[in-house]
């Protein structure tokens, strides 16, 4: 692709440079100049030139070789003999997608004695599961989910392949991509198909400041990772009908390079992940004492939610890093978020300022979690939670 | 240097120039990026990594490169590795190189890695501007190397054959043995990464520092950079900006609590 500037025809109206999202194109006495390093051919600036001084050439897009690309696979997580819940969510989106492209949705289910959950994922909306049932599979390597996954989509050429974005997900689906040649969208937050029929992902950059979207034009399938909890799994239909095969992927021993001695888990008994979770309970500095991580302990309970710490919480180690939240942490999207003693940091708010409910508690009026907060309690939050832990007690009893 | 009885350690570590995130915006008028004024940082995942190639070397005898791929800038960040302690820098710069995506990116380094002897390439786990984590895989895929992500404790066996490592995972951590040649990601928890001093400052102007475009490398345009790249970016937008809701100030705790939970009941959230 290059973009090719006629300065002669063109007339200084100076209207692609109010629409270039990169900043790329600048005055340039009457005319205007480019920056290469800036620009990524999107084309906002050819469609506003009142006079076609700037063409992109793009890529012919071989038109039949794409067309043979069809259905919308989710290659669904198994940890610990069970489908992971973002496998669900995964599939329930990938309905919407497929029908809209008037295809199927091929669920990918590769483990060691989980193909018993391959009717849960047609109930989920698959039209058809392909299960790979080996001891290789029973832990999670690099190697062998590769092998797998790569020797699936290459003969049956799918349009798209979705990966939930978690930490075996986000090792996997680059090294797939990589493999194939093909492009991959990290961490997506929305899809959608376009008027081509093309996938577009869209995802936040810069740490949440701004979002993109992003195609893939001329390769396929189109491939991403998508962020859990993002999207809701629709209720099963256990009358939903669909198909299984059964699939062998043979791996020799040899081709996995890596060795799993050990397996430590570090969260305390009945502690849940916070990647997963509905509710995440977090505290910050203000928490002040190690021991005092009873009292959100004691409301997460009460929500079935998991707890969380700001990073000086974790650097602390108050709790374990797997529970940190923000930039040098995780990101997470719970249905709701205590911020509890934290002031809101912007590295903070990167990783939970897409919470569908956010509540706040600090001593501070101006604690710029504030600004973000759904409902934001100024107050000391060793009065505030016990209160909170009584009410939610009461209702409870009630219910 | 005498190695004798050390296992001579060859590290690469790619490192990238990104802008200090936090300051970056969009424009709500022009619905353009602003990034004026926003400085440029090491990726502070890449400190980490650097940090761990150092070590290892500080302990076994090596050596340990800084390659990055980025607009001549970016020689910053070399200069920045170089001030704590690595030895030598490859700067990739060429307008070719540029609007690259991971793929390109990886393809674009890997070829230059291919060049050079290692034993180990420590990536940071994801650099803050674009947030992927996808450049380390892909270089480790088109290496032909075995990976090992999110790392947060490194160790290299005595014969400097393997490595065991801590890959973190959502539950805890996993150890991981891998022989060598393997990529992998740097994470926090892996060290604490130095503070470079005058001393270190002032020896890194004198370190090696090459520089790389798309003729030396030898690499067909057409693979890297935009043209090279599989996907494009089509838009960018600002998300919708949260905006603060309910505040109670001055309320008595029980009754602060009670509004909340009327509240979080209201919207189904509990
Ligand atoms: C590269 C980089 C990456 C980072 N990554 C992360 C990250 O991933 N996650 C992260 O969280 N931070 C991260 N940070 C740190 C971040 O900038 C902040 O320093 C950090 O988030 C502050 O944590 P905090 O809110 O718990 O502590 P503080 O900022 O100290 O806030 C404590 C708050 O508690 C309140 N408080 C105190 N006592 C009480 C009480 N009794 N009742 C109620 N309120 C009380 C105070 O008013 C204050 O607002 C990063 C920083 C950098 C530079
Ligand atoms: N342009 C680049 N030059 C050198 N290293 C890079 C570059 N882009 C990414 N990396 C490396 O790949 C890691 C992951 O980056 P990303 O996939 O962009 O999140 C970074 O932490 C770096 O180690």
């Amino acid at each position: 692709m290059v973009l090719i500037y006629d300065k002669e025809k063109c007339t200084g109206c100076m209207l692609c440079p109010k629409v270039c999202n990169f900043g790329a194109i600048t005055k340039d006495g009457n005319k205007v100049r480019f920056d290469f390093d800036k620009c990524v051919l999107c084309g906002s600036c050819q469609e506003v030139c009142p006079v076609n001084a700037i063409k992109i050439e793009r890529k012919a897009v071989d038109k039949d070789k794409i067309a043979q690309y069809k259905d919308v696979w989710v290659v669904c997580e198994t940890a610990e003999g069970r489908v992971r819940s973002v496998a669900y969510e995964l599939v329930t989106k990938a309905r919407v997608l497929a029908d809209n492209l008037r295809e199927k949705v091929v669920a990918v289910l590769i483990g060691s004695d989980t193909s018993s959950y391959a009717e849960s994922l047609i109930q989920q909306g698959a039209d058809k599961v392909l299960v790979v049932d080996d001891k290789a599979f029973a832990d999670y390597t690099t190697d062998a989910y590769t092998i797998a996954v790569t020797s699936l989509i290459a003969p049956r050429k799918p349009a798209i392949v979705l990966f939930g974005a978690t930490g075996n997900g986000r090792d996997l689906a680059p090294r797939v991509a990589a493999r194939l040649g093909l492009g991959l969208t990290a961490d997506c937050t929305g899809l959608e198909i376009d008027d081509k029929r093309q996938l577009v992902q869209i995802r936040p950059a810069f740490g949440g400041n701004i979002m993109a979207e992003i195609l893939c034009p001329y390769t396929r399938p189109q491939m991403s990772t998508v962020r859990p909890n993002v999207f809701k799994p629709r209720e099963r239909d256990v009358s939903r009908k669909g198909t299984i095969e059964k699939v062998e992927v043979k791996i020799n021993p040899v081709q996995i390079r890596t060795r799993v001695v050990n397996r430590v888990k570090e969260l305390a008994e009945g502690m849940k992940p916070i990647d997963t979770a509905d509710v995440i309970v977090c505290s910050g500095r203000g928490i002040k004492d190690p021991a005092n991580l009873t009292l959100p302990t004691e409301l997460a309970k009460l929500l079935d939610a998991a707890v969380g710490g700001s990073r000086p919480v974790v650097d602390a180690g108050w709790l374990p890093p797997s529970q940190q939240v923000g930039q040098s942490g995780r990101t997470v999207c719970p249905k709701l978020y205590f911020a509890l003693g934290i002031s809101g940091a912007i590295q903070h708010r990167i990783g939970m300022s897409s919470s569908d409910v956010i509540v706040a508690v600090n001593k501070d009026p101006e604690a710029p979690i504030f600004e973000i907060a759904d409902f934001g309690i100024v107050g000391d939050l060793f009065e505030v939670v016990p209160a909170v832990i009584e009410e939610l007690k009461n209702l409870q009893s009630e219910r | 240097m005498d190695t004798s009885g050390c296992t001579f350690m060859k590290v690469i570590v790619p490192v990238k120039q990104v802008p200090e995130v936090a300051e970056v915006r969009i424009n709500p008028e022009t619905g353009t990026l602003i990034r004026e004024g926003v400085p440029s940082i090491l990726n502070p995942f890449d400190e980490y990594a650097v940090e761990a190639a150092i070590q290892l070397k500080e302990k076994l005898g090596g050596e340990v490169t800084v390659v990055t791929m980025g607009p001549p800038q970016a020689k910053e960040v070399l200069l920045k590795a170089l001030a704590m302690g690595a030895d030598k820098a490859i700067l990739l710069t060429d307008r070719a190189f540029a609007g690259a995506d991971t793929w390109a990116t990886a393809r674009t380094l890997s070829e230059q890695i291919k060049k050079m002897e290692y034993d180990l390439v420590i990536c940071g786990k994801q650099a803050i501007d674009g947030d992927t984590a996808q450049v380390g895989p892909e270089i480790a895929e088109l290496l032909g190397i075995p990976q090992v992500c999110y790392v947060r404790h490194l160790e290299v066996e005595e014969d400097g054959k393997f490595v065991v490592v801590h890959r973190g995972t959502d539950e805890g951590y996993e150890v991981v043995r891998v022989k060598l040649p393997a990529l992998l990601t740097a994470t926090k928890g892996l060290n604490e990464p130095r503070l470079p001093n005058i001393m270190g400052i002032m020896k890194a102007k004198k370190k090696p520092l090459e520089e790389v475009t798309v003729t030396t490398l030898g690499i067909s345009p057409d693979s890297i950079g935009l043209k090279g790249s599989p996907t494009t970016v089509r838009k960018v937008f600002a998300p919708e900006r949260r905006k603060g809701g309910i505040k109670i100030e001055g309320t008595d705790p029980k009754a602060a609590a009670k509004k909340l939970v009327e509240f979080l009941a209201s919207k189904g959230a509990i």
